[in-house]
């Protein structure tokens, strides 16, 4: 690969910066923080799904001792404008349909009152003391008959979209769109087979260790001063600015570091409440989310059903692809008209040699929790349908899956038509598939095998692709500077969420700085501080904010060759620069580092400090492969992953120990989607999983191995050949799995999660 | 109520509510290791030691510890920095916030057994979730850890 020889930072696993202080548990994170003389802030939660507060009286909850405050609707004009949660670049594609406290109640959890308390207890006591009169209506629970039900969820006339999605209240539509490549019809009606399938998966949660949080002051001069864990502090603000209604050079936001993410927080779920207390309180106050608050009323994956028409030739060969995507978006559309685009265009591309397709959509809502970001956004469901449509082929046509992808699969330099005609610029997915099939011994073990008499094992495998950040629209920023001692500081507004963004920034910059990675101290994401970012979502921070970072340093670069110039007294093209020292071409005079950040803060006019702003007019995308081996205990249906293989395309991985991790705790995260964690409401609109006990996330007893390896392609757009790696790792277990059960049972499930009493009773209809 | 104990070998006498939880003593107590992940004790991440057996601090009232002694991360400092190190060797650690009980379970599996094998080591642990790592990269890190420490003795 070119230039990785002498690569000493980039392609290097050092240790994240803050690993030692995350392990050894020091308090950096929002609650360890946070005054102790914070207001205690609590929601009273709507018990219904669909009702409007008639009357809510809050007179005897405000003589609780201990209650500072307590807000209903009436504390806020019903008639002012909306805004949307959803962390978006501006104007957003998200709706603006929420109100800070709303007299309409849109699902089982949405917010009635807002309480401020000066501890836990009384905060207990007063919501149990706000009477409210609600006037119940009939919820729309089910998103198939949402789109022109006559419930509807927003009739509301300050209703807003501020972009063309195709979005119409009047309708229960948060988004519509339809897309097309050629003559889908006629060529499916050429085909020798066309797999049909409705595929149906659901609002799946982000469930990171540490629930939605936030605490708020004012500072000295008298702005809201914002602490909170956060993937999108700039976006944050702009929210918080339209929910409160105060300008945004008044708010300042921050983030300490943050227990998990996964696009959880790219909605800014909790911010908006303590925001306000303290604005109209002006005393510090927090608010932590119980994880009850964290499953109920969050920004989970949106519920999907996406009916795939996939035609092809009896010789393999994949002609057409038609996809019509109906998403749940719940009772707001916080990431709605854009989750759903993904589905289809970061599925269908993997197959771009056919002639034509179709992506249609629909976007409703609903009256159960407003879904958000989460990891995968729309492409993890999209390929679930499309990879399992591809794998049924290849059982109807009796072909190998993997041949039959080999046959299909997009190679590098091909245009990608349904990838917004994107050309294919760097891609080792050939490479991926050839890898996996190795790691897992495919063709020893495809399909199945009996090991015992209630015993079968099987393999299944799946492709997926991804984005780097989005095309056009996000920006990524680095402002990096020289120090006494010659060492830098970087700041950044992307969000390390755990995932190493802090460090593997640093390891770009310090890769042309020619420094040591510890030389590089890292400010992360204030909104004060830090030069202007999108925020860590859409799989952007490596590919874009990494760009922007290797800009900024080679910036950097120049500006410290021009004073050493001028310490040296020769012209700036006559030096050179090794990290340590500028020296004239000829070697005969040098400067340290150390001696020229001296200089720098004495009679000196240049300033050694270097932003740069990146976008990319594209969003390569990365590629992986996954297999998995699984044991199906054919009496209980217990389903048990002993062994799943992949292969990964991230471009170079700038750090591979966190690009590794980031790929093995997505695979476990697709796991779990595909095999335990459920959604399921019952008739009154309320969620049964409403706690890690019910909702339940892999423990490390429920999987065997996952082995991970990367098959790497340069992508030169990228920083030091870099893709992005956060989300594609999600993405193959759904297909994979799915397939492995039905090589192993027969039984073809085409709705997630595939629980074992499925299984069972399956096979028991089956053996009648 | 009052009650009086050992926390990380320093000796506290404090009056305490009869309903206050373990875990929010701890962290009054400044023990900001001690997270709470789940309410329904099936997180692992609250996990201290009470008289050097790990429990769920978010399941034990504070006066349950009265005449004992608790031990949080805070005061296992340098065994829990040579073991944390080879987590993050691995880059495990990922967001943290669960590194706390998972680390001091660790600690508290290698002391009833030193040499562990991969099943027993999932096993202990099967109680710990992780949400960022898919747990492999733990798993390394222990092996790791064992292997140092079986070279060192």
């Amino acid at each position: 690969m070119e230039g990785e020889e002498v690569m000493k930072s980039v392609n290097s696993p050092v240790r994240k910066k803050d690993a030692m202080q995350l392990l050894t548990g020091q308090p950096i994170y929002t609650d360890d923080i946070a005054p102790s003389n914070c207001l205690i802030v609590k929601l009273l939660r709507s018990p219904y799904a669909n009702a409007v507060i008639e009357d809510i009286n809050t007179d005897i909850a405000l003589k609780v001792p201990g209650v500072e405050a307590i807000y209903t609707w009436k504390d806020v004009d019903q008639n002012s404008r909306r805004f949307t949660l959803a962390g978006q670049t501006y104007p957003e594609p998200s709706p603006y349909d929420r109100l800070i406290l709303d007299r309409h109640m849109r699902f089982v959890g949405d917010v009635a009152a807002i309480v401020a308390t000066k501890d836990e207890k009384s905060a207990a006591k007063a919501l149990k003391l706000i009477k409210v009169k609600y006037n119940v209506l009939e919820p729309l629970l089910d998103f198939r008959n949402a789109k022109d039900n006559k419930i509807l969820v927003h009739p509301e006339e300050n209703w807003e979209s501020l972009c063309p999605v195709g979005a119409d209240n009047k309708r229960n539509l948060c988004a519509h769109e339809v897309n097309e490549m050629g003559d889908v019809d006629k060529v499916l009606s050429e085909c020798d087979v066309v797999v049909e399938r409705t595929y149906h998966t659901k609002a799946n949660q982000q469930a990171m260790m540490e629930t939605f949080r936030t605490f708020c002051t004012i500072d000295a001069y008298g702005r809201l001063n914002v602490v909170s864990s956060t993937q999108i502090v700039f976006h944050c603000r702009r929210i918080i600015s339209n929910a409160l209604g105060i300008p945004k050079s008044m708010i300042r936001v921050t983030k300490p570091r943050i227990g998990g993410g996964f696009g959880a927080k790219q909605s800014s779920v909790s911010e908006i409440y303590p925001a306000f207390v303290t604005w109209k309180t002006k005393k510090p106050s927090k608010i932590i989310f119980t994880r009850e608050e964290s499953m109920i009323a969050s920004s989970p994956r949106h519920e999907m059903e996406i009916k795939v028409r996939l035609g092809a030739m009896n010789d393999g060969t994949i002609r057409a692809i038609d996809m019509y995507t109906l998403s749940n978006t719940g009772a707001y559309g916080e990431h709605g008209p854009t989750t759903v685009g993904l589905t289809g265009h970061k599925s269908i591309p993997l197959y771009a040699k056919a002639e034509a397709f179709r992506f249609a959509y629909d976007v409703v809502y609903t009256n159960v929790m407003s879904a958000g970001a989460y990891r995968g956004y729309g492409a993890t469901q999209g390929l679930f349908a499309v990879e399992s449509a591809v794998n049924e082929l290849a059982h109807i046509i009796n072909k190998d899956p993997i041949a039959l992808r080999e046959a299909n699969m997009v190679k590098e330099g091909e245009i990608m038509p349904a990838y917004y005609n994107e050309p294919n610029t760097s891609c080792a997915l050939d490479r991926c598939l050839k890898r996996v099939k190795e790691m897992i011994d495919w063709d020893e073990k495809y399909p199945c095998r009996r090991v015992s008499d209630t015993k079968v094992r099987a393999v299944g495998m799946a492709m997926a692709m991804q984005g780097s950040g989005i095309s056009g629209l996000d920006v990524g920023s680095c402002s990096l500077k020289l120090n006494d001692d010659g060492f830098y500081t970087m700041r950044i507004a992307a969000a390390d969420m755990g995932t190493g963004c802090d460090t593997i920034l640093a390891q770009i910059a310090a890769e042309v700085l020619e420094c040591d990675v510890d030389n590089i101290t890292v400010l992360g994401a204030d909104t004060d501080a830090s030069p202007y970012d999108s925020g860590s979502y859409a799989s952007s921070t490596t590919y874009v904010t990494g760009k922007a970072t290797e800009k900024a340093a080679l910036e950097l670069r120049e500006k410290i060759c021009r004073l050493g110039a001028k310490i040296l007294g020769c012209s700036e093209k006559d030096t050179e620069f090794d990290g340590k020292a500028v020296f004239t071409k000829s070697h005969d005079k040098k400067v340290s580092i150390g001696d020229i950040a001296t200089a720098s803060m004495a009679g000196n006019n240049i300033a050694l400090e270097a932003a740069y702003t990146h976008t990319s007019p594209n969003s390569p995308p990365p590629f992986m492969v996954g297999a998995a081996e699984i044991e199906v205990d054919t009496e209980t249906g217990e389903v048990k992953v002993i062994d799943y293989a992949a292969a990964v395309d991230c471009g170079t991985p700038v750090n591979p120990n966190l690009a590794r991790v980031q790929a093995e705790g997505g695979i476990l995260q697709g796991i779990g989607m595909t095999l335990t964690e459920n959604i399921t409401y019952d008739a009154k609109g309320r969620l049964a999983e409403n706690s890690l006990m019910q909702y339940k996330i892999p423990a490390r007893t429920d999987i065997g191995r996952i082995r991970v390896e990367f098959e790497s392609s340069y992508e030169e757009s990228g920083p030091f050949g870099a893709k992005s790696i956060g989300e594609v790792v999600i993405n193959t277990p759904l297909g994979a799995i799915s397939d492995a059960v039905y090589n192993a049972t027969g039984l073809r499930f085409t709705e997630l999660p595939i629980t074992p009493e499925k299984i069972a009773m399956g096979l028991a209809k089956k053996s009648i | 109520m009052k009650i009086s104990l050992i926390l990380n070998n320093k000796k506290i006498t404090e009056d305490i509510e009869p309903d206050m939880l373990l875990i929010d003593f701890v962290r009054s107590h400044d023990c900001f290791s001690v997270k709470r992940g789940c309410e329904t004790s099936n997180c692992g991440l609250c996990t201290v030691f009470l008289d050097d057996k790990p429990v769920l601090s978010c399941s034990v009232l504070a006066l349950r510890a009265n005449g004992r002694k608790v031990t949080t991360l805070e005061g296992i400092g340098s065994e829990a920095e040579e073991f944390a190190a080879f987590i993050a060797d691995q880059g495990a650690e990922q967001c943290g916030f669960c590194n706390p009980g998972f680390v001091m379970n660790t600690i508290a599996l290698l002391s009833e057994n030193p040499h562990p094998d991969d099943e027993e080591i999932k096993s202990y642990l099967a109680g710990n979730l992780c949400r960022c790592s898919g747990y492999e990269g733990q798993l390394r890190g222990i092996k790791e850890y064992l292997k140092w420490r079986e070279k060192k003795s």
